[in-house]
């Protein structure tokens, strides 16, 4: 469906203001409940008991203050089983009784206080990593409750050691320890034996195998040492083992889950509902994936075009920069071809359909993303990567030691267990935690700086770009036009030119607005000409605003600039020059890109004379304009195949494909819904400095990384010969796991530890982002 | 030693009540939005009708 209010109501494409600051008046919510519970009816599930749910995604939910304003005012209403908010997920969740209250008269009061909101239904994919999540969650509780009870029996059997401990004491100690530990290694341990289990069938190794090994192993030896009295177990250590590779298991799923459902929320606002004209006059709201061919459509002021087709009344223009990038808005009339996702800005339109749902250009463009994202699964995470080399390591050498132990003449229980402690104390529990423990530290400052990151290898990737190639509209620039010639019309023109913009919504009115500063609206009735501009009757005769032909001139332009037309009532003209603005920090940004050892390159969708311009004004040397989406693309995988790692900074629909395609990409938050799915990274805000931040931030995690790979080996290069003798005393085992591990963290933390001048975001920002 | 006898029993129910709460917690959905969570404790729930 369409978020009930249109991205028209943003002008600047910004971020949307928080809901709260909305004004609770605007009209029409009932038409709009009206609109979406059509759409929603699919999402719609039916519960035992004549009840109903439904979830919603709340496309403007800004801020915690948002929560009890939507929860209060369902609550007093009858016939609401649950109203709730979700914060992280940004999510409303309704459960009613269907024969007690209509879902319109649920969906207005919530419309009507300013919120947008789109159905969604749970896909399979999240559903099951909530699951998931569940799962590791209920494995790391009873792993934490193990792991202490265990350490606490451990530590009295280790005082013990030196003090005066019965045998008979130290074996019922033994015996309780195992009672504990069995279950909970067999309960907890289960992530790790499936996907160990799942790698030995397939013929692989992962990290996986040796940590089953080593939790079972030592268990199994452990019970058996019990049984026969020995002095030694490995009950603690097997679960404190599990318990912090779970920790960091969690970790990692959690960033996962994160990235996939702020996806997920985006595609459900991507959905349209469409108002359709049926052949006997009558109109009907309709789900844009219902269209079909022929249908005509009824596209107001303000709404996005459902499906692509051809105009076959009324005039308009449309603002196409999710489509091709262009900033300035294209006027359409009778018999233009438009294309889905493309917002209508002033007048109504009919349109007849011609390609709707998967036909669309926006859907062609989808698939191309899709096609461009395989090659990057391809993609191995430094972790595994290490794992490769590291668990065929740990097996040879505990395999060594066993053998070694035989040679030497040890009993082979003797052996065993000092092979069992060579796995123990080298598992991975560095690795395991470190890796995460980075990625978490590293995407949590990120979100402080208002960038969203959708997946932990993207850090990864980041850090391995040495190309950058940047898009300019709406990335570079702002994406909205600002007033050139201030200094050089009469103040008493521009207070004119801008009591009459002020009606209309057109980028280039308010633009002209902006520049004026607080005036006085016209008092005269002002007329809309769609796809023209304005006329108003004054006083001392007619009063027009918009383009050339519009006013009577003659456009002396070349196309670099956007001009817009005042004629006076005493017939003279006035005119006014606009060109897109730059982001404020955007020299500083691609100078620290350069500082960076980057190299940089931009392709623009716009003409050649605008992009020469601002990439001479920023110092980017290579540049190209008029570059379509497939030549975006194709210029990224010739760049892949000459071996440069690139990162793709865009924002607009045409930029999607080449996002996906780039080793890793970045968007604007304001971008198309298609580059938001594509991009690795979002950041909010007008800064571009984030795009340098977050690669300086990605290349000092993969630093931390690697130190933390450095750690874990020397550490093992001590306690590994240790093993080998069999010095490895189940005390000593739970030492150096804790300081391995507590060590690796530490110098995780560093990574959300940064400059402290960096400005960090306002809180509305990065309660939208934390989402 | 005798004091082992009901100490370990009691530590082991202590813990176990422990996780039990947890897995109730769990199952009841209080994990789900942490975000949520951390200001809902500051906001003023003293009207009637809260729900879990």
């Amino acid at each position: 469906m369409k978020p009930a209010r249109g991205r028209g109501d943003l002008p600047d494409g910004a971020v949307p203001l928080a809901a709260c600051c909305l004004p609770a008046d605007l009209p029409g919510p009932e038409e709009d409940a009206e609109a979406l519970a059509a759409a929603a009816a699919e999402a719609v599930e039916s519960l035992p008991g004549g009840r109903r749910r439904l979830v919603l995604v709340i496309e403007n939910l800004e801020c915690a203050g948002c929560v009890p304003k939507i929860e209060r005012t369902l609550e007093r209403l009858t016939g609401l089983v649950e109203g709730r908010v979700n914060l992280t997920t940004r999510r409303l969740r309704l459960v009613w009784h269907d024969e007690a209250i209509a879902l319109t008269q649920l969906l207005t009061p919530v419309l009507a206080l300013g919120y947008r909101l789109a159905p969604f239904q749970v896909g399979r994919l999240e559903a099951r990593d909530a699951e998931e999540r569940r799962f590791l969650m209920r494995c790391l509780a009873v792993a934490g409750f193990a792991a202490g009870n265990v350490m606490l029996l451990s530590v009295s059997v280790w005082s013990g050691l030196w003090g005066d401990m019965g045998a008979a004491t130290r074996d019922l100690l033994h015996w309780v320890s195992a009672l504990i530990a069995m279950p909970a290694v067999a309960y907890a341990g289960r992530p790790f034996f499936r996907s160990a289990m799942a790698a030995v069938t397939a013929g692989r190794l992962n990290m996986d195998v040796p940590i089953s090994l080593a939790v079972v192993l030592a268990a199994a030896m452990s019970l058996f040492e019990t049984m026969r009295s020995g002095p030694e177990t490995y009950f603690d250590a097997s679960v404190t083992l599990l318990f912090f590779l779970l920790i960091g298991r969690l970790l990692d799923r959690m960033l996962r889950g994160r990235a996939r459902s702020a996806a997920e929320n985006l595609l459900a606002l991507k959905v349209d509902s469409a108002m359709v004209v049926l052949p006997d006059g009558s109109r009907e709201r309709r789900a844009a994936s219902n269209l079909i061919a022929g249908d005509l459509v009824l596209v107001a002021a303000g709404e996005r075009l459902p499906a692509d087709g051809r105009v076959v009344s009324g005039r308009s223009s449309l603002d196409v920069s999710a489509i091709t990038g262009e900033s300035l808005p294209q006027s359409v009339g009778r018999d233009c071809k438009v294309h889905a996702g493309t917002v209508n800005l002033d007048g109504s339109l009919t349109i007849e359909v011609t390609a709707a749902g998967e036909q669309t250009l926006l859907a062609e463009v989808l698939r191309l993303v899709e096609t461009a994202e395989q090659g990057r699964a391809r993609y191995v995470r430094l972790a595994d990567r290490a794992a490769r080399i590291y668990a065929p390591a740990v097996h040879l050498l505990a395999l060594a030691t066993f053998i070694l132990g035989l040679a030497m003449g040890l009993a082979w229980q003797g052996a065993l267990l000092n092979a069992i402690a060579v796995l123990i104390v080298t598992c991975p529990c560095a690795l395991g935690l470190a890796v995460p423990a980075v990625q978490v530290a590293a995407v949590s400052r990120l979100l402080r700086g208002g960038v969203l990151v959708k997946s932990g290898d993207a850090l990864e990737r980041l850090a391995e770009v040495d190309h950058v190639v940047l898009d300019k509209t709406g990335t570079l620039t702002l994406g909205r036009p600002v007033l050139l010639n201030a200094g050089e019309v009469m103040a008493g023109d521009l207070q004119l030119a801008a009591g009459l913009a002020a009606t209309s919504r057109h980028p280039l009115a308010e633009a002209l607005v902006r520049a004026a500063g607080p005036v006085p609206l016209l008092k005269a009735e002002v007329r809309e000409v769609p796809g023209a501009g304005l006329v108003a009757e004054h006083p001392d005769g007619e009063l027009r605003l918009g383009s050339a032909a519009h006013v009577g001139a003659t456009d002396p332009g070349d196309g670099s600039e956007s001009l817009l037309w005042l004629r006076r009532p005493e017939g003279r003209l006035v005119c006014f020059r606009f060109q897109d603005e730059l982001r404020p920090d955007a020299v500083e940004a691609i100078a620290a890109l350069k500082a960076q050892g980057l190299s940089l390159e931009l392709l623009s969708g716009d003409r050649p004379a605008v992009a020469a311009e601002v990439a001479g004004t920023l110092g980017i040397e290579r540049w190209r304009g008029n570059v379509n989406p497939a030549e975006k693309t194709r210029r990224l995988q010739e760049l892949a195949g000459a071996g440069r790692r690139v990162a793709m900074v865009g924002d607009g629909l045409n930029d999607a494909p080449a996002l996906a395609a780039a080793h890793a990409s970045l968007s604007p938050a304001a971008a198309s819904e298609a580059s938001q799915v594509a991009a690795d990274f979002l950041f909010q805000g007008e800064r571009l400095t984030p795009v340098p931040d977050a690669i300086a931030l990605a290349r000092r995690s993969r630093r931390l990384v690697l130190q933390n790979f450095t750690i874990a080996i020397s550490y093992n290069l001590v306690a590994v010969p240790l093993g080998m003798a069999g010095e490895i005393t189940p005390l000593l085992a739970a030492v150096f796991m804790s300081c391995s591990s507590l060590v690796v963290t530490a110098n995780a933390m560093r990574a959300a530890a940064g400059k402290r001048d960096e400005p960090v975001k306002e809180p509305a920002a990065r309660e939208a982002v934390a989402a | 030693m005798n004091a082992l006898l009901y100490l370990i029993p009691a530590a082991l129910i202590l813990g176990g009540l422990g996780l039990a709460g947890f897995l109730w917690a769990l199952r009841s959905g209080q994990f789900d939005d942490l975000e949520g969570a951390k200001h809902r404790i500051l906001q003023d729930d003293d009207e009637a009708g809260r729900r879990r």
